[in-house]
């Protein structure tokens, strides 16, 4: 293979050399259930009790308020679907956005089958949801607000802990998705004042098949996955003691240089914008215009008469791999909701394309990235229909 | 998923423009449903002489536009107007499940074009 590009870091990153080492003794040697009584099992049990203690220092909690999962769609299912069972006789009503992972709007769109009721927020042409429109939609039977950190598409990073303030004022819990924020910005769940988080750690180089929910002490509910007393008898299942210890490592990594990397990949994807912006006509870049104001690793283009499959299948042959909000690489028809959300128009949602980069990455990468895209647009335009030169 | 032949076809596709002084053209799909295809064709004394295409799609759909445009030149309307959709699949070999959808555009902007033609004939 020639060149080999990687920029899709928010659909997953390569584990970190430091977690995978730390990892290996807890498959073969240290393999014991921590759930159990004996030399084995406390050896396991002191690996997660410590790992616990890392993670929950990372965000600013305390290790009885982190809970492993086995990715950040359970966390996600576990504080919607929890919080629904959990206080459904308080009230059937919960408030999202038009622009959630799927681990979120699915969740949401299957509770309303179950008699729930769910609004979801529209956000403006940047992916912002409004603090006002919010507070708007709170209603006596709502019970959980749940907004996304930083949206996964486009990076927009939302005004959580304003949003959080205007659901605690109505006396109504507050959930976030920090999937694609943990390990990429810094926070404080105190600070924030949510009273749920989800993360998971194969976006932090950490390990695939572990996510953890924090669930601030005190804060009653209901169980997700029933079974033995793992999790303080919270969420069953043996516990994955390897990825555990991976996804710790993972994240105290990203932690202690956690300011350089943002910066230096923020570098690359303002160097790449930038570019691409002056290359190539008739493009759409999608998300906050205002770089503060999103992930560091995102951008997010729409290249008006062509189709993302496309334009991803060619850069896959020049040896780089991206990721496409287009219908055609799904099976579904339907172009991303995220775009369609904040205005893109539907033919034009069709050739988008996301690149999300990191710490791994080169100047040369984007460089050459630029020079590969700008002669794959000008091929598929020739080709397209819709395409007439100026 | 896709397979060497598609690859190849995607990275090179032949028939890829406008027929120059065309007497027939047809345009099929919508950009909201992802997909257009125009073809553009010479016929005359009921032999299509030269035939290109152009393409907003999918890769599946470019290939399947190149493909079809390819086994069309030099055949009479009639014989172009069998071309299905079936017979584009298998001179690539085979196309992924959810990309077939996309090889019916050809077959149905072939049929297009030909009754632009009609029309223009006055039949």
């Amino acid at each position: 293979m020639e060149k080999s590009i990687y920029l899709d870091h928010a659909a997953t990153t390569p584990l970190s050399e430091k977690a995978f080492e730390a990892m290996k003794p807890y498959f073969c040697e240290m393999f014991g259930n921590p759930n159990s009584q004996h030399v084995y099992g406390r050896e396991g049990a002191k690996a997660v009790s410590e790992s616990r203690a890392k993670i929950a220092a990372a965000i600013g909690a305390k290790p009885s308020e982190i809970y492993f999962t086995s990715c950040g769609t359970e966390a996600d299912n576990w504080a919607v679907k929890g919080t629904a069972w959990q206080y459904g006789d308080k009230g059937k009503h919960i408030i999202t956005s038009m622009i959630e992972h799927p681990a979120i709007y699915t969740t949401c769109k299957q509770l309303e089958k179950y008699g729930y009721e769910v609004t979801y927020l529209p956000v403006d042409g940047e992916g912002f949801v409004s603090p006002e429109e919010l507070e708007k939609a709170i209603r006596p039977d709502t019970i959980l607000v749940s907004i996304m950190f930083a949206n996964n598409e486009i990076g927009t990073i939302e005004p959580i802990k304003q949003l959080c303030e205007i659901a605690h004022a109505h006396g109504v819990l507050f959930h976030t998705d920090a999937v694609q924020a943990t390990g990429a910005i810094r926070y404080d769940v105190k600070e924030l004042g949510v009273d749920m988080l989800s993360m998971s750690a194969h976006k932090f180089y950490g390990p695939k098949g572990m996510g953890a929910l924090y669930l601030r002490n005190g804060l009653k509910m209901e169980k997700f996955i029933t079974g033995g007393e793992q999790e303080r008898a919270h969420r069953g299942g043996t516990s994955n003691t390897p990825g555990i210890v991976g996804m710790a490592t993972a994240l105290e990594e990203a932690m202690s240089t956690l300011e350089q990397d943002a910066a230096y990949v923020a570098s690359l994807r303002d160097r790449f914008v930038e570019k691409v912006l002056a290359n190539i006509d008739d493009i759409l870049f999608n998300g906050p215009k205002d770089m503060s104001k999103r992930l560091p690793n995102n951008a997010n283009f729409s290249f008006r008469y062509i189709e993302g499959e496309s334009i991803l299948f060619s850069l896959d042959l020049a040896g780089i791999s991206a990721s496409s909000g287009s219908a055609c690489s799904s099976a579904s028809l339907d172009p991303s909701r995220t775009l369609l959300s904040i205005g893109v128009p539907v033919g034009t949602a069709h050739g988008s394309i996301r690149f999300t980069f990191g710490k791994h990455n080169t100047v040369e990468d984007v460089d050459y990235t630029v020079e590969q895209l700008v002669s794959t647009v000008r091929r598929l335009r020739e080709m397209s229909p819709l395409y007439h030169k100026k | 998923m896709y397979n060497e032949k598609v690859m190849e076809i995607f990275k090179n596709p032949q028939h890829m423009g406008e027929v120059e002084n065309y007497n027939a053209i047809g345009t099929v799909g919508n950009e909201t449903c992802g997909d257009i295809m125009q073809i553009t064709m010479r016929i005359e004394d009921g032999i299509i002489k030269d035939a290109k295409f152009k393409t907003f799609g999918c890769a599946a759909a470019v290939v399947s536009s190149s493909t079809a445009t390819g086994m069309i030149i030099g055949k009479t309307v009639e014989e172009a107007l069998q071309l299905t959709n079936k017979q584009v699949i298998e001179e690539l070999g085979e196309l992924p499940p959810q990309k077939i959808h996309c090889s019916v555009l050809a077959e149905d902007a072939i049929r297009a074009a030909i009754a632009d033609y009609e029309s223009r004939q006055g039949k």
